[in-house]
């Protein structure tokens, strides 16, 4: 994988850094299984994010927590999914 | 075999708009501008020919229609000139409907994981290693017949437990359904057949001595209820295998790298920084998919405010989606570090490739090998790049210099 550029062009809603993520929010990522098709997206950039099942189906890690500095990954694997499967809660 | 159709040449296309033609031989050579074209026409166009088609244009009305299998069957996955009648279990599950699809597709999912494709991958680093070592000093190669064509077709063939050796007969069978099936009948059934006996006789040596590979695995699937799956149905997931494993990636594999030796940036970047080989095979995925899948109207409805009637085909063009520039900025550009892809080069919905993990390894590692031991490649200007027509879109003549040019 390669590295998370700061300097990438940003899509969708995301922290300015980091620190101030932490700060200001918390993340929770949630896959709709009934939308889900197993293209396995999400956990080719998010792997500490997401599981697998015995199908190849993703569900989130634990219960979606994102920790401090996964924040750009958990908005790359919802901007990546072709089934808009993925949600980012921002809590 | 009188029932059979007799091949007819096409005409020309001169209306694209009203008149679309997939295997048009100028749709083959570049099919972008058309698809430009009837995009900014309508969302869904239709043509007279294939005894009636219909072509959604944008993302969007390829989204709707691969998310509707009420008004739209997979029972007929291939627009042909011909619509002979249907076998029941032809190729499930990519020939199944709802509710037969998900038990099928369920039975072929786990060995398809990116955790199964990961123990499979060194295999596949030797693939492409002994398949450079045989060109690698030559100073040129024919890139599609000696290392694209060869890299999934020996895959697949190490998954299922067949020889590798067999590689070409395997090639074979899968010109004669997919190009030459189109127009000719004969040539599909032929091959089908020809399958269908090599495969009965793997089964049969199977029986007599369980192996630990892809037959055996689905020889002992049980459906449901537990029984087991009946021969016809090991027979079609097979076929469906092969024919679906082996020129899609094929021609992935070597779209990925006619892109690569016009594109010496890019080559030079993916050589620079390795790591972002898997963000620009989704990338090269996008602008280059390779897979037009079909489907059939059962039902009259809309899609993006245009009427579809039943019994007409649908051209159902992931490769159009891709390009469509609403979903995709710069769509007709290769950005190969394109953050944000939701590309439908696998399908979208309940019929997303199930090997989409094998063929994302196998570029992966197909690319990667080749960029380590022929970081300088460049188009023999000698030679003529020849595309595949129809169904699956890639080169299948592709003559390389290789080496720093002089």
């Amino acid at each position: 994988m390669p590295p998370i550029k700061r300097n990438a062009p940003s899509f969708g809603r995301r922290a300015h850094t980091t620190k101030e993520a932490a700060m200001t929010e918390r993340l929770k990522v949630h896959v709709d299984p009934d939308k889900c098709q197993g293209h396995a997206r999400c956990k080719a950039l998010a792997p500490e994010l997401f599981e697998l099942d015995e199908y190849g189906n993703a569900r989130e890690a634990g219960d979606g927590t994102v920790p401090p500095g996964l924040e750009d990954k958990a908005w790359l694997a919802k901007s990546n999914c072709p089934e808009i499967a993925i949600d980012v809660i921002e809590e | 075999m009188s029932d059979v159709s007799q091949p007819v040449a096409h005409p020309p296309v001169t209306d694209w708009v009203n008149d679309f033609d997939h295997t048009d031989p100028q749709w083959t050579e570049d099919p972008f501008p058309i698809w430009d074209e009837l995009r900014s026409a309508s969302p869904v166009v239709h043509t007279e020919r294939f005894l009636g088609c219909y072509m959604p244009t944008t993302y969007e009305a390829v989204r709707e229609i691969a998310n509707d299998s009420e008004h739209f069957s997979s029972r007929r996955i291939i627009v042909r000139d011909v619509r002979p009648e249907i076998s029941r279990n032809a190729a499930p599950p990519i020939t199944s409907d709802p509710p037969v699809h998900k038990p099928a597709k369920q039975l072929l999912l786990p060995p398809f994981t990116p955790d199964a494709m990961k123990k499979l991958e060194p295999r596949v680093r030797a693939i492409c290693n002994e398949l450079i070592d045989g060109f690698v000093s030559d100073g040129k190669v024919d890139a599609a017949a000696r290392y694209s064509k060869y890299i999934p077709v020996r895959a697949i063939a190490h998954m299922l437990g067949i020889p590798e050796s067999d590689s070409d007969l395997f090639v074979n069978w899968i010109h004669m359904i997919l190009e030459l099936g189109i127009k000719d009948e004969t040539m599909l059934l032929q091959a089908v057949h020809e399958m269908s006996a090599y495969f009965s006789a793997h089964i049969e040596e199977r029986k007599k001595k369980p192996t630990d590979d892809l037959i055996s695995y689905l020889m002992n699937a049980k459906d449901k209820e537990g029984n087991p799956l009946e021969d016809s149905h090991v027979l079609g997931s097979l076929r469906l295998l092969l024919i679906a494993g082996i020129d899609t990636t094929w021609s992935a594999i070597g779209s990925s790298l006619w892109h690569l030796a016009k594109t010496p940036a890019d080559r030079e970047r993916l050589i620079a920084e390795p790591g972002l080989i898997p963000i620009a095979v989704e990338e090269l995925l996008r602008a280059y998919s390779p897979v037009t899948m079909a489907r059939e109207v059962v039902k009259e409805t809309t899609i993006s405010g245009c009427p579809v009637k039943a019994g007409n085909m649908v051209l159902l063009s992931f490769p159009a989606a891709n390009r469509d520039p609403k979903m995709f900025p710069d769509a007709d550009k290769v950005v190969i570090d394109r953050r944000e892809n939701r590309h439908a080069a696998f399908g979208l919905g309940i019929h997303r490739c199930v090997g989409s993990n094998l063929a994302r390894m196998e570029m992966q590692v197909a690319l990667e090998e080749w960029l380590k031991r022929i970081p300088d490649f460049r188009l023999d200007p000698a030679g003529t790049v020849t595309w595949s027509q129809g169904t699956v879109r890639g080169p299948r003549q592709l003559p390389f210099l290789l080496g720093k040019a002089m």
